[in-house]
């Protein structure tokens, strides 16, 4: 196989890690959504945590986009 | 612009205006330093002239900049308490900059200064090193209690003090990738879909009907990228409140 095709697989591949991150993302919106359908008056205070918590984990998937950008221009 | 031509990429090339060399090294005045001045006189100029009534029923202009004082103050009071106060012009600049310079790079052919690593890396250096030393000159060493947790086992101590420091060492890099990616890669698919439009109006009657969707898809993503824009600035003020916070009270 070719170096370059060789990157550009690696890219690819290194693109599935933000499935995870996806999936991380929606599991967290969709906890907040229930919990703030069950008790509407708290969900305004826990918007904060909420925000930290897509932030932190959508920075594992920043991660692997990282690495991929890297095997790409890197 | 030719159709096979279209290059999403364009957008984030810098180009120099005004060459300056100094002694070797290369200063020169580019777009991104001149969006830079522009977001920095945008916002100040804004904050200036909405503010300089100073009426006690604040007009339109007034109120807003009177929300985003308020709602920086409240975030910033929640995360880090009332001895974080002390760091709101840092919190309040940094929110301000990020957030004008990801709405103005919305405007087509306009730079977008934070879809550049570089601008992005040295707004969170800036943050942590002010987390470092702030938190080492307040409580000395006192301040390495961060990385300790309290109520951990003894024997699993090693293990969570090893993560804390990689979690606190990986904390620039998270902070300023995350608003860069986020730039860079809403913009490559703006670009990429009005690429399409280009590319299906070259063929005729039939491609302009069918460059509808991609149109239709251009402005959906502008709206994304509206909420992005404020979302990320949003994201990045909190954080660095958070931070702050660690600076302040060491142990948790």
């Amino acid at each position: 196989m070719e170096a370059e095709a060789a990157k550009y697989i690696g890219a690819g591949i290194a693109c599935l890690g933000m499935g995870g991150a996806g999936i991380g993302l929606g599991n967290i919106f969709g906890s907040y959504l229930s919990g703030a359908l069950r008790n509407p008056s708290a969900a305004d205070g826990q918007f904060g945590r909420l925000i930290f918590g897509f932030a932190v984990t959508e920075a594992m998937g920043i991660f692997s986009l990282l690495i991929a950008l890297l095997a790409l221009f890197g | 612009m030719a159709a096979d031509k279209v290059d999403p990429i364009h957008q984030f090339h810098i180009n120099t205006i005004v060459p300056i060399h100094v002694g070797g090294y290369d200063l020169s005045f580019t777009n991104s330093a001149l969006f830079m001045v522009v977001v920095v006189l945008l916002a100040s100029g804004f904050l200036v002239f909405s503010t300089a009534g100073r009426a006690l029923v604040p007009t339109r202009l007034q109120s807003i900049s009177e929300m985003t004082y308020e709602f920086v103050a409240s975030m910033l009071r929640d995360a880090a308490g009332n001895q974080g106060m002390r760091f709101f012009p840092f919190v309040f600049t940094i929110f301000m900059f990020v957030m004008v310079a990801n709405l103005l790079g919305l405007f087509p052919y306009f730079f977008t200064v934070t879809s550049h690593i570089i601008v992005t890396f040295a707004l969170s250096m800036l943050v942590i090193l002010t987390v470092v030393f702030y938190g080492l000159a307040k409580h000395g060493l006192g301040f390495f209690k961060l990385f300790v947790p309290s109520g951990v086992p003894l024997i699993l101590m090693p293990l969570v003090i090893a993560i804390e420091v990689i979690s606190f060492l990986s904390r620039p890099v998270s902070l300023s990738v995350r608003l860069f990616a986020n730039m860079l890669a809403g913009h490559i698919t703006l670009k990429v879909f009005a690429g399409f439009v280009v590319s299906l109006g070259a063929l005729g009657a039939v491609g302009i009907a069918g460059a509808i969707l991609p149109l239709a898809m251009a402005v959906a993503i502008t709206a994304l990228e509206l909420l992005v824009a404020a979302l990320q600035a949003y994201v990045f003020a909190i954080l660095t409140c958070m931070y702050l916070n660690d600076a302040l009270h060491p142990s948790h």
